[in-house]
């Protein structure tokens, strides 16, 4: 099942990347997706943390919320740096993730990273040690609406 | 920009700071460089860009591991961290 | 219509280089290695986000706007891998953050009581 998800989505990252319908770019794309895909298969990455196909639909409204936040957090960080007076007030603290498995966990913790003004520093089994660029940026995470946010995706809805 | 990015490499103090800043550094380059290639009407630098992040990863990645083991072949599980 | 199309696309390009600026003059101005981080990654999702979405109305519907679209998600997979390694081995390292407050003491909810348990893995 998983092997041909990643057949079909690796063969069609080729021919999006070559753009030529030439049958000998056609056949080495076929041999090289092949040969990823049993190179996957003999390192034992084809479980549900190496390739998590079937986070797919959730994503589809998970990675517009998180764009929001970006943009939201990207923005209040920009004003911070650009004010005269250098308004920060950086922030360690703890934050407890509630997902179940491993990749979701992980989902958590790039998200964080990934909202400008909030570093995960740390993880230990389900707590997630955070940097914060400002305090309220701490205080929100500790409030836990993006950890809600993000089992509610693990769990595919 | 990038007189600013080097800048930081030269001038930084810690080791930590010199790994982000190239980093950025590279991350620069690749914005450029689609910048340029559209600008010269050639968007097949893209392709380069592609080839630069990836290798930005990687570099990365490497020096930080090189510094925190002092050797690069080690396998992450058997650290006691 | 490609006149609207084009000023749409001229704005983004713009406002992905006023983050870019903005990143790279935080860099500068921040104290800590770890303040400075921050400013590189709205360097790396806003500056890129924006730029490249300016650049993808330029190209419209075609193979180009793939393969910034492929640019874009390897940021936005990478860019936290990066930073998240980045910032551990800081810690690691013990170089001290400058900081305002810590709250790592804190006391967990309830949920925190379990922590590390009830996962599969």
């Amino acid at each position: 099942m998983r092997v041909i998800s990643l057949s079909v989505v690796l063969y069609l990252f080729w021919l999006a990347l070559s753009g030529y319908f030439k049958p000998f770019l056609l056949i080495a794309g076929l041999l090289s997706t092949v040969a990823v895909v049993l190179v996957a298969r003999r390192m034992r990455l084809l479980d549900s943390e190496g390739h998590p196909a079937h986070l797919l639909p959730a994503a589809s409204t998970y990675w517009p919320w998180l764009l929001w936040e970006i943009i939201k957090a990207g923005w209040s960080v920009t004003k911070a740096v650009l004010r005269p007076t250098l308004a920060i007030s950086p922030t360690l603290t703890r934050v407890v993730a509630s997902q179940r498995t491993p990749a979701g966990i992980v989902t958590y913790a790039n998200s964080i990273t990934l909202t400008p003004g909030t570093i995960t520093t740390g993880v230990k089994d389900t707590v997630l040690t955070v940097h914060a660029f400002e305090r309220g940026g701490a205080i929100d995470l500790e409030e836990g609406g993006m950890d809600a946010r993000v089992t509610r995706f693990e769990r595919g809805a | 920009m990038f007189a600013v990015g080097t800048f930081a490499i030269i001038a930084a103090l810690t080791v930590f700071d010199r790994v982000l800043a190239a980093n950025t550094v590279g991350t620069l380059a690749i914005l450029l460089l689609a910048v340029l290639g559209f600008l010269n009407g050639r968007p097949e630098w893209l392709d380069l860009g592609i080839t630069y992040g990836v290798l930005n990863l990687i570099g990365t990645l490497a020096i930080l591991k090189f510094f925190r083991h002092g050797d690069l072949a080690r396998d992450a599980e058997e650290e006691d961290a | 219509m490609s006149l609207i199309v084009d000023l749409a696309s001229w704005a983004l390009i713009l406002a992905g280089s006023f983050f870019i600026m903005a990143g790279a003059i935080g860099m500068l101005r921040l104290p800590d290695v770890y303040t400075r981080m921050h400013s590189a990654s709205v360097i790396d999702t806003m500056g890129a986000g924006f730029l490249f979405a300016g650049l993808m109305l330029q190209a419209g519907f075609s193979q180009v706007t793939l393969k910034l679209l492929f640019i874009l998600l390897l940021f936005f997979f990478t860019g936290p891998v990066i930073t998240h390694a980045l910032a551990q081995a800081a810690m690691i390292a013990k170089i001290k953050p400058e900081l305002d407050e810590d709250r790592r003491d804190r006391p967990l909810d309830a949920n925190g009581a379990a922590a590390g348990e009830g996962r599969q893995s």
